[in-house]
């Protein structure tokens, strides 16, 4: 193999690829990205044997072949190669070394056979859509920051991607939860997803994802099984096994009959809710909300390291109501809300709130309070 | 030198035998009334109380512990000359010593002798930190002038008190930290009375190997190990900037221990990190159903404990031994502390769903670590899990009731398994 490729198109390949391989590795072979030259176009495999990513960009073929090499390593010197360079890879098929030359630089890497890269088996997919980058990347970030980290509840650990009635028609949805707190966010559904299987997107490919999301004229290809998921832009397939596991029913969750309701400017609230945990050092910050008549307190009490509060205008018309909630977890939600104002809709102090923007009901999200 | 005469309690200049009874047993040192951090532990103490109060034992072997398939809690001197060991499992302590009497702890006694020389204790020194049962710190600086005797001559009383008022021995370590007072009430047991002075300690930890340190246990010994710290002069040939950046925290308590100090205090109520409970079976188990129900008592004896101590924890830690002595834990961190016994049952269950299970067990334990005050535990719902509010409340209700009719009035089914 004899490849030629210029610096930011490899840096951004390889940089894909280093991400999806594990730092700490005992399959020797999965520290390595597969490179794969023919034609015009060399490839950049990845995987981690749940997730597999490849990565096609132009190339300068001279000379066609496959080999494997430290994902990481290459990454390292494609990073620090000054920018603009023309950079080739080669390799005689008998050395069992990957010469990296740019410039005046040179570099040797121990290479290991393709052979015994493992390649993700491809699959049938039941369902093929196409969705506009912002669409998807608003569906995962909102619903990101509630995948649970608890690993013995394995079927939280991701996003529960599926189709659903929303409040206006059929819908993709998106849903995580981590029992204290649940994000349900929707778009209207593509064509081509109404038989699309739910699935359990893992923690660590919604992340992947995410870097395929930055452009916003983007169209991504998605294809789902029961077993699979794929994401793909003309350049870059992202393919993830899903969560092997049933996610649980979360319709019953979410509160329909809440009444009370409250109005505020999300960031004024976010800052205000930041402000007063400060007090406190306690990793379950609890934030007690005291709401009357248009106004909203917000106080904290934490006996060893001392006490605050601070008023808010609000909207409210309901009675007295004082409820608690985990700080960290109303900051995230409030940090959902871009462009109107946050609603919450209470009903006691021991039961699930729910949170959207404005009227808007296609990203709700609840949490549970705590008790102050 | 400074001596002292640990029958009749006489301090004296000079001389190997005590000027006003004539005994032997005395202990001198040049800082011997200068010192006043102590260490007392009782000699062999749960064996030591079953010999007391069973004379037909006094010449054999006696091994405290918990039947066939335990491990010895304390096994008397002449057992240990057998080679029996704390900890160590019964069956081998039995093949060590065959004609040893196993006898079941009493631990009921165990806590009120303990508490008749805490007692005696508390006559002594405000300043007394016990870690367990049978031992404790004492700091008696500042009172030789309330005594009108210095802390040596106070601490020989102790055990002389303890021997005839009680019936058990105990061996006392006098230094100037606790580090040191506890090394040294090990030097010279059973009875022993050894003092480790300012001026010889470098010289004394020199060649001692770095295990002796409290806390350094075959984990700790084998990091150190690696970088060939044995003795306390390998450990001395280190500079405290690279121990700190090679073990942490704990680099720099090592940096000061090889230089023999310790500026801990002796604190009353040094702070609790963890409670937990364990169960080693009678024979090895691996029906579920079985494991199930252990798990339920022990999360509800831990439960018990966090609640009478109004603690609460936020990690549940699962420890299970197998068959083949592998030493299996997980743990868990809760969003939300608890002190229910629901709450840890579940955490733990969860935990143990997900151990391999290749082989039978031995043992099994829950505890709870990282521990708070209640009023800042389970205070978050579930959303998951709604009837889990109610299930805390039957739990609530259920502690009262066993409060006012006694532990067995109300049970869950599961316990019974």
């Amino acid at each position: 193999m004899k490849i030629s490729i210029e610096r930011a198109a490899l840096l951004k390949a390889v940089s894909q690829a280093q991400s999806v391989v594990e730092r700490r590795n005992t399959i020797p072979i999965l520290a390595n990205v597969l490179i794969e030259a023919e034609g015009d176009t060399a490839s950049f495999r990845a995987t981690d044997l749940d997730i597999e990513v490849v990565d096609k960009t132009a190339a300068v073929v001279e000379r066609p072949g496959a080999t494997t090499v430290s994902a990481v390593t290459l990454h390292e010197i494609v990073r620090k190669l000054p920018d603009g360079a023309l950079v080739q890879l080669s390799d005689d098929g008998t050395s069992g070394r990957l010469e990296v030359n740019a410039g005046r630089s040179s570099f040797q890497l121990a290479t290991l056979p393709r052979e015994d890269f493992p390649v993700m088996t491809s699959s049938e997919y039941s369902a093929n859509f196409s969705a506009k980058a912002p669409d998807l990347r608003r569906l995962f970030d909102k619903s990101k920051f509630a995948i649970s980290t608890e690993e013995t509840r394995y079927y939280l650990n991701g996003v529960y991607m599926h189709v659903a009635q929303g409040e206006d028609g059929p819908a993709l949805r998106c849903v995580a939860t981590d029992g204290h707190r649940l994000a349900r966010v929707d778009m209207p559904l593509p064509q081509g997803a109404e038989n699309m299987p739910g699935v359990i997107v893992p923690r660590k490919t919604v992340g992947e994802l995410r870097k395929l999301l930055d452009d916003d004229e983007m169209s991504i290809a998605v294809s789902v099984s029961e077993t699979k998921v794929r994401f793909a832009t003309p350049d870059i397939t992202l393919t993830s096994k899903v969560i092997d596991g049933t996610f649980p029913d979360y319709t019953r969750v979410i509160p329909m009959g809440n009444t009370r309701r409250m109005e505020v400017d999300a960031s004024e609230f976010a800052k205000a809710v930041d402000r007063v945990a400060t007090v406190s050092s306690e990793r379950s910050r609890a934030v007690k909300l005291s709401l009357d008549e248009d106004r909203l307190i917000l106080s904290v009490n934490a006996p060893d390291s001392g006490a605050a509060e601070e008023e808010l205008a609000v909207a409210y018309g309901d009675e007295k109501l004082e409820i608690g909630f985990n700080a960290k977890y109303l900051l995230e939600i409030a940090s959902q809300v871009d462009r109107e104002n946050a609603v919450f809709l209470f009903n006691s102090s021991g039961d699930p709130t729910l949170m959207r923007e404005g009227n808007d009901t296609s990203a709700v999200y609840v949490v549970m309070p705590m008790r102050v | 030198m400074p001596s002292l005469c640990r029958d009749c309690l006489t301090p004296f200049d000079t001389g190997a035998r005590c000027p006003a009874c004539r005994r032997p047993r005395i202990v001198s040192h040049p800082e011997l009334f200068d010192l006043s951090i102590a260490h007392m532990d009782c000699d062999a103490f749960y064996a030591s109380v079953e010999k007391r109060d069973n004379p037909e034992l006094r010449d054999k072997p006696v091994i405290i512990g918990g039947g066939k398939r335990g491990v010895v809690s304390t096994a008397c001197y002449i057992a240990r000359i057998k080679g029996v060991r704390s900890a160590m499992p019964m069956f081998k302590a039995l093949e060590l010593c065959p004609e040893a009497v196993v006898v079941r702890g009493r631990m009921e006694v165990y806590a009120a002798v303990s508490k008749q020389i805490r007692a005696m204790m508390e006559e002594m020194t405000p300043s007394i930190e016990p870690l367990s049962l049978d031992e404790a710190f004492m700091d008696l600086t500042g009172t030789a002038r309330l005594h009108g005797r210095p802390p040596a001559v106070m601490l020989a009383r102790l055990v002389k008190r303890m021997k005839d008022e009680i019936g058990i021995t105990g061996s006392i370590g006098l230094s100037h930290n606790k580090f040191l007072a506890k090394i040294a009430s090990d030097l010279d047991k059973p009875r022993g009375f050894s003092v480790i002075g300012q001026a010889e300690t470098m010289d004394f930890l020199e060649q001692k190997p770095v295990r002796m340190i409290w806390g350094i246990g075959e984990a700790g010994q084998a990091s150190l190990d690696k970088v060939g710290i044995r003795t306390f002069a390998d450990l001395r040939r280190w500079d405290r900037d690279d121990l700190v950046a090679r073990f942490g925290s704990m680099g720099d308590r090592l940096w000061h221990l090889a230089r023999g100090q310790d500026r801990r205090r002796v604190s009353r109520d040094a702070p609790m990190k963890s409670i937990s409970s364990e169960t080693t079976f009678f024979e090895d188990i691996s029906d579920p159903d079985l494991l199930d129900g252990h798990l339920w008592r022990l999360a509800e004896k831990v439960s018990d404990r966090l609640k009478a101590k109004r603690l609460a924890g936020r990690v549940v830690v699962l420890k299970l031994k197998r068959s083949d002595f592998q030493l299996i834990t997980r743990r868990r961190s809760l969003t939300d502390p608890t002190q229910i016994a629901d709450r840890i049952y579940r955490a733990a269950r969860d935990l143990f769903n997900h151990a391999p299970h290749t082989k039978p067990y031995r043992l099994i334990g829950v505890g709870l670590a990282d521990l708070l005050p209640e009023d800042m535990a389970d205070r978050s719902g579930n959303l998951l899990d709604p009837q889990e509010a109610a299930r805390i409340k039957a739990e609530r209700a259920a502690d009262e009731i066993r409060k006012r009719f006694g532990g067995d009035a109300i049970l869950k089914g599961r316990s019974l398994r």
